[in-house]
């Protein structure tokens, strides 16, 4: 037993999917060319003048609301001071002391205890550009420079690294829910910066915290806390001092490793901007925001234990991910057994997914045509066994599974007489079996079940295989 | 008489009647520059090449008619802080010196719908910091009555163009009097409009909350003709206000019997020269000749003004002067090995004194610890100085005083005390502040050099400032007077 | 007492992104000095129960509608660069 707490802050940024960026009408599309999404406005020219997208509002009041936090009815923009080549203005747009949202929280669920975070503050910024570093200098690309973005701050409320992927992967599902932002760690539309301190169990007073940036993934926040957790306490225990620093994560070594010690604290000098003018939320505005605010995740995996008979794991899974929650429900719709299509999306879909890394919608498979190879499964047309092939031509290739069934020929045989003769073939072909199996060698009817399966190429009904084998062997 | 003495209405039905064309107005343009530009040194930078060829389209296209559009084919001169695409935008910096904008300030392209031609860009202060256009990064514009002394600043150029009858009329910008100080030095008409009724899309900003684009012209008439141009809504400016424009014209009704006017006693207290003083004695008395009425009132948080303006200005200055770092457009410097070089080299070569002093003092009064004591306070004390007027316009219809303390002074006089330069505007800041309007007419002379009246309205109430400057005008000779070149 | 030291200009300096020469350093320290000296006569004035101004209007939620708007070209948004390579602004190296 450790003798250390420690203590997790997270600060996540979250990129909206506007249309148009914050303060100009340039498009947030990911993935133009180098700065052929900008305007005088996002580029900082001089005399230019930003006018805030009221979507940009809505959808961060819509995320704010779904954290339960306490949206500010009087909110101003401030100038945050600092100078660097993808910051144009040298000064960005943000939100210092009237932010969006306050005093939220969140529920996470470690290994089935269940726990609330807080969340200190939700504001809303521009998002700054995109400076890539060659050998002679560096060159910066302004197409994201005015993406709206959400800055949310957790309590310091997290005391493992399980605890802040569980934060994580709660916080990224909920934002998904409310359908403003793709949350996409790999395009940068959801970034984490996480704050570790430890102190002796006990003390009330935190340590000195150190910054782990640049984190490409959950798991990586997870493994660059403990091995920062780990670090500080030996650090500690060898008589040495934390300091103010900045670590990044480096995958290959599994290690945190020292970008800069910081030096007293910023001086971002920030000033409420003159060229905007105060917000002034209504309460109409609020309620209408609110009933824009979906089924959220915990709402859902309630109902899905109540509604469909899930076990409360499953529904946690299933409802983890939106793109999977809806995908579950089209097919639900569709009549697919409940039971049935969750262990599907738990087992061959996530593991089609998960190596692919790819989304359920990155697919072909649909949830039509998923809930229609279960009723297949179920009216006895194809085995589990061939739904397997079935599945993977979907998944890979798309389309109807009736119609891949037809065109590969793997429809069920289900004829008695037309298996009698397989089997009555089979127990000819192998006396050896039957004599095994008469001297109590029950293996040996998995034996010769497996022939028959392979004598027609897995089509035979697996039961009715079993029940004509059984039949035979009595008669010898 | 040159062309360029008529008054916008002459030149619209002179044209109207094809007995000029735009291209003679242009030529008589280019023409005056031509013989006085040496002396008065007001341009940055000609638009010659454009301006004709916008002329002749306008010959030919329009057969010489302006239409309805008043300002149709009428030289006009832009202070170099606005951004006009294509044509060299510098706001009197080198940092800006190859600067090439990629789109128009508001003011500018309702300026080129409404036909009007712009001969080329104007001298300032760098940035719009200073008095007398001696911070201007290029050169000293002259005083067109005096060529020692100083046109006063910021919108020195602008001011001095249209009193050297360079152009008719020019766009100046107004933070602390830019427009008004210089108006008053080279004894042309300057208005800054209450905040919010011009756009400031496309001004490149010194202090937003207190900047605001307005017009200088040689009569009351020609100066409302200007503002109805430019006055309006714009959507690209989130400051700008969303208010209903009236028709300026329709105020020249030349009534203003029963006009109550407030005159602050700050604003004739010592400091003041006596002659100016004297001056705005006299025009309050032509006034009261014409109906008006007049009282004493007190504005008592004036002596705040001044510093509470170059906390604020200041302070929103640092910020706003950010951008020109030489990293997407101005000028780099070129002995920058690192990024932390490339930024100091760049600004430091950049910038002159006085600008680099302002960004100094506003970062300085917005950084930690000190943010409460200058910047908010000063934000408070604004709060005060606005308070001041309105109490005094819930009993008068204007407020009149001085535009400036003194006469323009000279070339040099007053460049090593920043504190001395600054106590200049020490008349217009208050309104600036208050985000009122407020109007320079010229009221008489001393020792050969112009006096300015200024005339205070409410907020968005140009009308009623127009409708007495325009009664004063009238009744006085002091706007025909032409400096001598 | 001054009000400012030099290392606070040159701080202030660092902060603004200015390099400043030790004759610049005297100069800015002196005069900046005298400024805030006269900026402190503001102390004179109880303001605790004022409110501060930021905007002379109240104007409020001045809000656009999320609608794209063609950006520039990519040749007009370089058009200005003192540098530039494959379609961005170059700088030099932070160290």
């Amino acid at each position: 037993m450790s003798k250390f707490e420690t203590v997790i802050g997270l600060e996540v940024h979250v990129e909206l999917k506007t249309n148009s960026k914050i303060f100009c009408g340039c498009s947030t599309d990911f993935g133009a060319p180098s700065n052929s999404h900008t305007c005088p406005i996002c580029l900082g020219h001089p005399g230019v003048l930003p006018v805030l997208n009221k979507e940009a509002v809505d959808f961060s009041m819509r995320a704010a609301m779904a954290l339960n936090c306490e949206i500010n009815r009087e909110q101003y923009f401030d100038r945050k001071n600092y100078f660097y080549p993808d910051n144009p203005k040298a000064y960005q747009i943000s939100q210092l002391d009237k932010p969006i949202g306050e005093h939220g929280w969140i529920e996470i669920e470690v290994n089935g205890e269940k726990k609330k975070i807080g969340i200190t503050r939700l504001h809303l910024e521009e998002d700054a550009g995109k400076s890539t570093h060659a050998a002679d200098g560096s060159l910066v690309d302004l197409n994201r420079q005015g993406t709206p973005l959400m800055e949310i701050v957790s309590e310091p409320d997290i005391r493992t690294p399980e605890e802040a992927y569980a934060y994580l992967e709660k916080l990224k599902a909920i934002i998904q829910y409310t359908g403003v932002s793709d949350c996409k760690m790999e395009e940068g539309s959801l970034r984490c910066d996480a704050n570790i301190s430890i102190r002796p169990v006990g003390q009330k007073e935190f340590g000195t915290k150190t910054e782990l940036k640049n984190l490409n993934s959950f798991a990586f926040v997870q493994k660059g806390l403990e091995h920062e957790e780990k670090r500080q306490e030996e650090e500690i225990l060898n008589g040495g001092e934390i300091l103010q620093e900045t670590r990044r994560f480096d995958e290959k070594s599994n290690k945190t490793i020292l970008m800069r010690v910081k030096e007293g604290s910023d001086d971002y000098r920030y000033f409420p901007d003159p060229d905007l003018v105060r917000l002034s939320v209504s309460e109409e505005w609020i309620e209408k925001v609110r009933s824009e605010i979906p089924e959220l995740p915990d709402a859902r995996k309630a109902r899905y234990v109540s509604e469909f008979g899930l076990p409360s794991y499953d529904a946690g899974v299933l409802t983890a991910s939106i793109k999977m929650a809806d995908f579950f429900e089209e097919g639900v719709k569709e009549k697919a057994d409940p039971k049935m299509l969750s262990n599907w999306l738990m087992g061959e879909v996530s593991a089609f997914l998960n190596n692919g890394s790819k989304e359920i919608d990155e697919t072909p498979l649909t949830p039509v045509n998923l809930a229609k190879m279960i009723k297949l499964i179920e009216d006895g047309t194809i085995s589990s066994k061939i739904a397997k092939k079935v599945f993977k031509e979907m998944i890979e290739n798309g389309g109807d599974p009736e119609t891949i069934v037809k065109e590969k020929g793997l429809v069920q045989i289900s004829d008695e007489g037309a298996i009698r003769e397989f089997v009555v073939a089979v127990l000819d072909r192998n006396p050896q079996s039957i004599e095994d199996f008469k001297n109590g060698k029950d293996k040996a009817i998995g034996f010769l079940v497996g022939q028959v399966m392979k004598e027609t190429k897995g089509k035979a009904n697996p039961p009715l295989v079993n029940k004509l084998i059984a039949e035979e062997l009595k008669k010898r | 008489m040159s062309l360029l003495e008529k008054k916008v209405s002459e030149l619209h039905d002179l044209l109207h009647k094809k007995e000029v064309s735009v291209m003679d107005l242009v030529d008589a343009s280019y023409a005056r520059i031509g013989q006085v530009e040496d002396k008065v040194k007001s341009f940055l930078t000609l638009n010659e090449e454009h301006a004709r060829q916008q002329a002749r389209e306008l010959d030919d296209v329009l057969a010489g008619s302006p239409g309805e559009r008043i300002l149709a084919g009428l030289p006009i001169a832009l202070k170099d802080n606005i951004s006009t695409k294509g044509l060299r935008t510098t706001s009197g910096s080198k940092i800006l010196s190859n600067f090439d904008p990629i789109y128009d300030a508001t003011v500018a392209r309702k300026l080129y719908e409404a036909g009007a031609i712009t001969i080329g860009k104007l001298n300032m202060d760098e940035f719009a910091m200073g008095s007398s256009n001696e911070n201007s990064g290029y050169h000293v514009t002259k005083n067109p009555w005096n060529t020692d002394y100083v046109p006063g600043g910021s919108s020195g150029g602008s001011a001095a163009s249209v009193a050297a009858g360079e152009v008719l009329f020019s766009l100046g910008s107004d933070t602390g009097g830019s427009i008004r100080q210089p108006a008053a030095y080279c004894g042309v008409v300057g208005l800054k409009p209450t905040y919010g009724l011009v756009s400031r899309f496309g001004l490149i900003a010194f202090a937003s909350s207190l900047d605001q684009i307005g017009p200088i012209t040689r009569t009351v008439e020609d100066n409302a003709y200007l503002l109805q141009a430019i006055a309006g809504h714009d959507h690209m400016d989130s400051t700008s206000a969303n208010v209903e424009v009236p028709d300026y014209q329709t105020a020249f009704t030349g009534d203003i019997k029963g006009l109550r006017i407030a005159v602050p006693k700050e604003y004739l207290a010592e400091g003041v020269d006596p002659a100016v003083k004297e001056k705005v004695l006299d025009a309050l008395k032509a006034l009261e000749g014409q109906g008006a009425t007049w009282e004493e009132v007190s504005l008592p948080h004036s002596k705040y003004a001044l510093a509470t303006y170059y906390l604020l200005s200041s302070s929103e200055a640092s910020a706003n002067l950010s951008r020109f770092d030489g990293v997407r457009y101005g000028v780099r410097s070129d002995n920058s090995e690192n990024l932390l070089d490339l930024y100091k080299n760049s600004r430091s070569e950049g910038f002159g004194d006085e600008v680099k002093r302002r960004i100094m003092l506003g970062t300085f009064a917005l950084s930690s610890g000190y943010y409460d004591a200058y910047y908010k306070k000063a934000q408070k004390v604004r709060t005060l100085i606005k308070n001041d007027f309105e109490q005094v316009f819930n009993h008068y219809d204007v407020i009149i005083g001085p535009t400036t303390p003194t006469t323009a002074f000279k070339i040099g006089e007053k460049t090593n005390d920043p504190l001395t330069m600054y106590a200049n505007d020490i008349l217009t800041i208050p309104v600036n502040l208050a985000g009122v309007p407020a109007i320079s007419v010229p009221c008489g002379f001393s020792n050969g050099l112009p006096v300015g009246l200024q005339i205070i309205g409410k907020h968005f109430d140009e009308s009623t400032i127009y409708r007495v400057a325009s009664v004063f005008e009238q009744a006085t000779e002091h706007h025909k007077a032409k400096p001598q070149l | 007492m001054s009000r400012i030291s030099k290392d606070q200009v040159k701080h202030v300096a660092h902060l603004a992104r200015l390099s400043v020469s030790e004759e610049e350093v005297d100069m800015f320290t002196e005069q900046l000095d005298a400024i805030i000296g006269f900026a402190e006569e503001l102390n004179e004035l109880d303001t605790e129960n004022i409110e501060p101004t930021t905007h002379v209007l109240e104007l409020k939620n001045v809000l656009r509608e999320d609608t794209v708007r063609e950006s520039v070209s990519r040749e007009d948004a370089l058009k200005n660069a003192p540098e530039q390579r494959d379609g961005q602004f170059k700088v030099p190296k932070a160290f």
